[in-house]
């Protein structure tokens, strides 16, 4: 007889499975992070690419974000006069929450995904085995100088998306919403806290780590040609949106306790 | 002669199939040893083996008398810097130029400037015949031919004591993979190296080896000298050698 719970059973195990497995890549990767030898060139050319290349599309990003969030307050605060709360929902909603997040997902797309389809390709093209042989670690070569670069230039991502984001909202605010620009910014800046931030540059750097550590393991054990490539690269962006989107409710959750 | 690569009843099972089933092979220093079988017969495996990027489920590899299998990771690798290895596909990394490459051990695994890493890399060049011109340009700018003695040339340059050869003459046109046998035939003489190469090119076979063996469902079923292969006595490998499609082998189409 067929057991009809057999398929879910096998499915949650697969699952637990893979997280098991990602887990111990993650880990690997971080302690690749600290030994020698830091590849410091490899480092820095993977902080340009994470990080200033990502500039442009986290600033249009934030920009549009904070400008959305500012109509939407004032439009929900219309309903029970509480318009001029506008300049602090915005720096709250951008440093707490939509600037680490929209930047990890914005990243997630372009960064993960770009890890991945990278080592992957080397994988099915056998560079990572002759890597091997040439006496150097793909770990320490390849992986650490990337979940490194995006684990120190997302949240410095994050310090520009903030301030872009709360610009984004000034400008509504004062051309659209009849806003005093003085008022505003004092009101911004009176209302935000150090733990505002802290919680968003938290989230960051965890949301970098993630992002690198997940295209890593996915390229990395990726297989079959093109086809397994592009089904690592789906993954990736795919697996990095989840887990940024989970634990920043955990992450949020521990610091509101 | 005491062998300097020696692989002893190393077995090897993928995805439920015994790809490797107790396979015995040595190479000596100076010497090169070719293996030849059809596809998926574990020619490719026992490579990986004994090169360390596989573990074996049993068996030994010895390198200089010494089991890798049973290293800690530091020590193995030490070991593995007695490697030099030419992969089927060349394998060369798209965004470093030709002579980084080249010289990738030097600069990132032996702290080797990157001037004299350079000036080394120009050398090894030179001596695989390809012009130090291509030195500064992306190997995707190469041909196949080009890209296979830049792939020689970086499994030379740390002057390996054991070099492994994939398919060396794949993909090649019959000219450029004659030019490709003489080249390793030079090098292993001049290195003095043991050389271990995997193909399914008869004429690339018999030119770069001293002794040939015959892989078959995870087994060696026949070994010999070049000179005694057409004399082999075994029906598979006159089968293989001929290249006929009827014999005790049966061809997967």
């Amino acid at each position: 007889m067929i057991n009809p719970f057999a398929p879910i059973g096998r499915g949650v195990l697969g699952v637990l499975a893979e997280i098991g497995r990602f887990t111990a890549f993650a880990a690997r990767a971080a302690a690749s992070c600290f030994a020698p030898p830091v590849f410091a060139g490899q480092l820095l050319r993977q902080c340009m690419a994470i990080g200033y290349y990502s500039l442009p599309v986290i600033g249009l990003t934030a920009v549009f974000i904070g400008a959305a969030l500012a109509l939407n307050i004032y439009v929900g605060g219309a309903r029970f006069n509480a318009e001029s709360f506008v300049p602090n929902i915005v720096v709250l909603g951008i440093t707490r929450e939509l600037g680490p997040v929209l930047a990890g997902l914005m990243l997630a797309g372009r960064v993960s995904a770009g890890i991945a389809a990278e080592i992957g390709t080397m994988r099915v093209t056998e560079q990572l085995d002759a890597m091997t042989t040439l006496s150097t670690d793909p770990f320490k070569f390849l992986i650490a100088p990337r979940v490194m670069a995006a684990t120190i230039t997302l949240p410095l991502l994050v310090v520009v998306a903030d301030i872009i984001g709360v610009m984004g909202g000034y400008l509504v605010a004062v051309n659209s919403l009849d806003f005093n620009g003085a008022t505003y910014l004092r009101n911004t800046f009176d209302f935000l806290e150090n733990q505002d931030v802290i919680l968003g540059l938290v989230k960051a750097a965890v949301f970098g780590f993630i992002i690198a550590a997940m295209g890593a393991y996915q390229g990395y054990n990726s297989s079959g040609g093109a086809l397994g490539v592009g089904r690592a690269t789906t993954n990736a962006v795919v697996g990095s949106i989840v887990l940024i989107l989970a634990l920043n409710y955990l992450i949020t959750a521990f610091f509101v306790e | 002669m005491t062998a300097k690569l020696q692989l002893s009843g190393v077995k090897k099972k993928l995805r439920g199939r015994q790809v490797l089933d107790g396979v015995d092979l040595d190479v000596a220093a100076g010497r090169s040893l070719v293996i030849i079988g059809g596809s998926g017969q574990g020619k490719s495996v026992t490579l990986k083996c004994a090169l360390g990027l596989m573990k074996p489920d049993a068996g030994q590899v010895l390198v200089d008398g010494a089991d890798v299998t049973r290293m800690p990771q530091e020590i193995r690798a030490r070991v593995m810097r007695k490697f030099g290895m030419l992969f089927q596909g060349g394998a060369l990394f798209d965004s470093l130029s030709v002579w980084e490459n080249i010289a990738f051990r030097l600069l990132y695994a032996d702290n080797v400037k990157r001037a004299d890493a350079r000036e080394r890399a120009i050398e090894a060049m030179r001596r695989v015949r390809l012009a130090p011109d291509f030195a500064d340009v992306r190997p995707v700018e190469l041909s196949g031919g080009m890209q296979k003695r830049a792939g020689l040339a970086r499994a030379i340059i740390a002057r390996p004591e054991i070099l492994f050869f994939d398919e060396p003459t794949t993909g090649l046109d019959p000219i450029t993979a004659d030019a490709i046998n003489d080249l390793i035939v030079e090098m292993v003489k001049e290195l003095g190296c043991a050389a271990i190469s995997i193909t399914h090119d008869m004429a690339s076979a018999r030119k770069i080896s001293d002794e040939i063996a015959m892989l078959h469902n995870g087994k060696i079923v026949w070994r010999g000298s070049t000179a005694a292969l057409d004399a082999s006595g075994n029906a598979m490998v006159a089968q293989f050698v001929a290249g006929r499609a009827d014999g005790p082998i049966q061809a997967v189409v």
